[in-house]
């Protein structure tokens, strides 16, 4: 574990990534303090700059609602769809490809046409026509981004699955009489947790991204403030105030970019050879 | 006598921080003649690849010379830059790696790698280079060299592409040949050949050759001169003939007493009642078979009758390819068979399904090749050794107590709370004995469970193993490439060759007094068989 932390600790993006996610984690659990009233509810005059009134630092937008509260109410919900769908599609995508790689033969084709089917659809298309279909919600989002992201899961699990499946280990443990699922679950799966991980944190970046997307796009929940929201909001009058549309924007940039950096930091930690000759 | 070539004064190699010792070769001296053969034999981590990589200036990121002198005729190698050291590679001392597969490129054609090798040191003219090559690979005893030139790594054999390696390292006739474990990939009839390609060619070159070896077979067979390392120090050297004949170091005793003896360990014990009977057993593999290529089949196992009795150890022994992992994989149906029964008592193992599968595999159990794939990494190992009485419906407090008891009688105690990453090969051999009688089985089927291993930790295995099986009356099916092991420990040996049986019978037979002209192939190869004798 400490071998763990000095490697992570090693790339310095990584780090920066951590802090930068830290931070959005902190706005969200204090916005609710920082900013007592709702994000929606109009604070100042429509079109203020950010900078002229200390009252709203990052500006207002169209309707006089204060920009960095947006933002900090904004930080929870991207980082809740972004968690939960991850979560939701490594439930999904891992018993999928693990029963594929484990039994092959036709469970193996069954359900790999099965995520083929997901994968020719145009992920962001088919997430647009899964929230239309429902009511636009929280909840709803989560599922369409959740549907539309495990078919990767479901491969890597596959083949990682496939490449253990012939060590010596699993054969020995097929010998002393454990049932498939036991073989699955304890000897397995443990052993394909690393890429995995690193697989989840890259997800939650896309799904923070397709959440902005779906958002910005006014499929979103009507009653959240969300970063893509404010930025379809502002998308009209980008030429009169740029602020409205880019404070949200670095928002995205950054934690998309915190995500990734951790990824490729917690890929170069669990996978020590790689990152040596990476060094 | 003529002035050495190559002199290595008081080498030392440091290793990075935090290794289990501080020099990986410490206060090393040995010097190569031309037209001499000089084998540098010990165990794994002895330090004997790392000299030979100094030697070459290759040594691993993190790890360098100390210490000490590398002399290349007038030159001094340590402290060269890399440029020199690459000019110098190839043209006066070239390398022979262990696995010729892996030191080949698959998607470049045999000549093409060996002009490389001109091309790197701006020799010859590209056609001239092909034209050489060929050369080099009449010279290294290609069958078809012409033909071989043309092919890819992965249309030859182990043996052939052992002969290319070398083809490329006589490319730019350097004065000094390293070879790394040359033939430890290698059949023993292969071996048997590229041990003479090399005397050869060494002897028509008068080049100096550094031998790497852990087998003192191979060294009885080509050596001029021994060095002996462990842990990184010298502890003996001198003439083959001396030290083979005389050790003076306890090591080198211990080294050599530890080789079985290629002669039948020890009478056939009395024939008891059958245990498992093997009725007609034919497994084929079919692969390709597309539109314009023919299935391809290959009889892994072939129409085998065996009967094995209670408490009796039989040996499979054959090359690699002669389906005798095949035939074991059967025995506990970790593969399915074409033809055939497995009878243990009444049950047929090849038929059965689901819970009569589980209780029949519960009779006979398996060890593994090798110890580092066969013990899975996230698990303690006391729980590993635990997990199959556990699926057998054990309740969990008893079958920890069970795996500890068992882990104490193959000589761990107390490593049940331990990962498998904190033991060492040997250590990890004797988990996955404490595994397979962890179900208490009638049979246990040991696929190449040694190899792996020096012949020090090799011989402590095969003993464990052996009191195991009169402790626990168990019927030991033991499959190996290695007759002196086979010999040692086996009431009846099975040759296979090319999933066919082709001689079986009682050590003494078998190895004494061969009927085969396979068997006797096979036994003519073992390196070093008439030192063995001379010893006996």
């Amino acid at each position: 574990m400490s071998n763990f932390w000095t490697t992570f600790k090693g790339n310095k993006g990584a780090v920066v990534g951590l802090v930068i996610l830290a931070i959005v984690l902190l706005a969200s659990i204090f916005a609710p303090m920082l900013y007592t009233t709702s994000p929606w509810d109009m604070v100042n005059m429509p079109f203020m700059a950010p900078g002229v009134d200390s009252s709203v630092p990052l500006g207002t937008d169209t309707l006089g609602r204060d920009i960095a509260s947006g933002l900090a109410h904004g930080a929870y919900i991207s980082l809740l769809v972004g968690f939960v769908s991850t979560i939701v599609s490594l439930c999904i995508g891992i018993p999928l490809g693990a029963a594929a790689g484990y039994f092959g033969g036709w469970v193996d084709d069954v359900l790999m046409r099965i995520t083929e089917f997901f994968q020719v659809i145009p992920s962001f298309a088919f997430a647009i026509v899964l929230v239309a279909i429902f009511e636009p919600s929280i909840t709803s989002m989560i599922v369409a981004i959740a549907v539309v992201s495990w078919p990767p899961v479901a491969r890597l699990l596959r083949g990682e699955v496939m490449s253990l499946k012939h060590r010596e280990f699993i054969e020995a443990a097929e010998l002393s009489g454990q049932s498939g699922f036991t073989i699955i679950t304890r000897q397995i799966l443990p052993n394909t947790i690393s890429p995995v991980i690193v697989l989840a944190s890259m997800m939650v970046a896309t799904a923070i991204l397709t959440e902005s997307a779906l958002s910005f796009m006014g499929l979103g929940d009507p009653n959240v403030m969300s970063w893509g929201y404010i930025i379809g909001a502002g998308r009209t009058v980008l030429q009169q105030a740029w602020w409205i549309s880019f404070f949200p924007g670095v928002a995205i940039l950054l934690t998309v970019l915190a995500f990734n950096l951790i990824g490729e930091g917690l890929n170069d930690a669990l996978n020590p050879r790689l990152a040596k000759r990476r060094g | 006598m003529t002035d050495p070539i190559v002199r290595i004064e008081n080498l030392k190699i440091a290793l990075p921080e935090g290794a289990d010792r501080p020099y990986a070769v410490d206060t090393c001296s040995f010097d190569l003649f031309p037209g001499k053969i000089l084998c540098v034999v010990g165990e794994s981590g002895s330090g004997k690849s790392m000299s030979a990589n100094a030697l070459m200036g290759l040594l691993p990121e993190g790890v360098h010379v100390s210490d000490g002198r590398i002399r290349l005729g007038e030159r001094d190698l340590v402290g060269l830059t890399d440029e020199e050291m690459r000019d110098l590679r190839g043209r006066r001392v070239a390398m022979i790696f262990q696995e010729p597969l892996s030191a080949l490129n698959p998607l470049m054609r045999i000549e093409d790698q060996i002009a490389e090798v001109f091309e790197a040191h701006g020799l010859l003219k590209p056609a001239e280079r092909k034209k050489r090559a060929v050369e080099l690979l009449t010279e290294v005893g290609l069958p078809d060299p012409a033909r071989a030139a043309r092919a890819y790594p992965h249309q030859l054999s182990g043996g052939q592409r052992q002969r290319v390696v070398i083809a490329m390292a006589l490319a730019l006739e350097p004065e000094v040949l390293v070879a790394d474990e040359p033939t430890t990939a290698l059949d023993v009839t292969t071996q048997a050949q590229i041990l003479e390609l090399i005397r050869t060619l060494q002897v028509e070159r008068n080049m100096a050759v550094m031998f790497i070896t852990h087998d003192f077979g191979v060294v009885a067979e080509i050596a001029d001169h021994v060095t002996v390392m462990q842990l990184g120090k010298i502890v003996e050297e001198g003439p083959a003939a001396k030290v083979l004949s005389n050790p003076q170091h306890p090591y080198t005793r211990k080294l050599i007493d530890a080789i079985p003896k290629l002669r039948a360990g020890r009478a056939a014990a009395p024939a008891r009642e059958p245990l498992m009977e093997v009725k007609g057993v034919s497994k084929t593999y079919r692969s390709g078979g597309g539109l314009f290529r023919p299935v391809r089949e290959v009889h892994a196992v072939k129409d085998i009758n065996l009967t094995i009795g209670r408490g009796e150890t039989i040996g499979i022994v054959g090359e690699s390819g002669s389906g005798k992992s095949s035939f074991g994989r059967c025995l506990v149906r970790l593969q399915d068979t074409d033809e055939g029964q497995i009878l243990l008592g009444d049950q047929d193992i090849t038929k059965a399904q689901g819970k009569d599968l589980q209780e029949l595999r519960a009779k006979v159990q398996m060890i593994f090749q090798d110890p580092y794939s066969s013990l899975n990494p996230r698990i303690r190992v006391g729980r590993t050794i635990a997990d199959g009485p556990i699926a057998h419906g054990t309740p969990v407090a008893q079958a920890m107590a069970e795996a500890d008891a068992l882990l104490e009688r193959v000589g761990l105690p107390g490593a049940g709370k331990r990962y498998p990453h904190e033991f060492s090969g040997g250590q990890r051999q004797r988990i996955g004995i404490a595994r397979a009688l962890a179900l208490k089985p009638q049979v246990i089927v040991a696929d190449e469970a040694v190899s792996a291993l020096d012949v020090s930790i090799q011989a402590q295995v095969l003993e464990l193993l052996d009191e195991l099986k009169r402790e626990l009356d168990l019927s030991l099916v033991f499959i190996t490439h290695d007759l002196r092991v086979a010999a040692q420990i086996c009431d009846r040996v099975m040759v296979m060759q090319k999933g066919e049986c082709v001689e079986i019978g009682p050590g003494s037979q078998v190895f004494d007094n061969p009927s085969h002209p396979y068997t006797r192939s096979l036994i003519e190869a073992i390196p070093g068989k008439d030192w063995d004798a001379e010893a006996a």
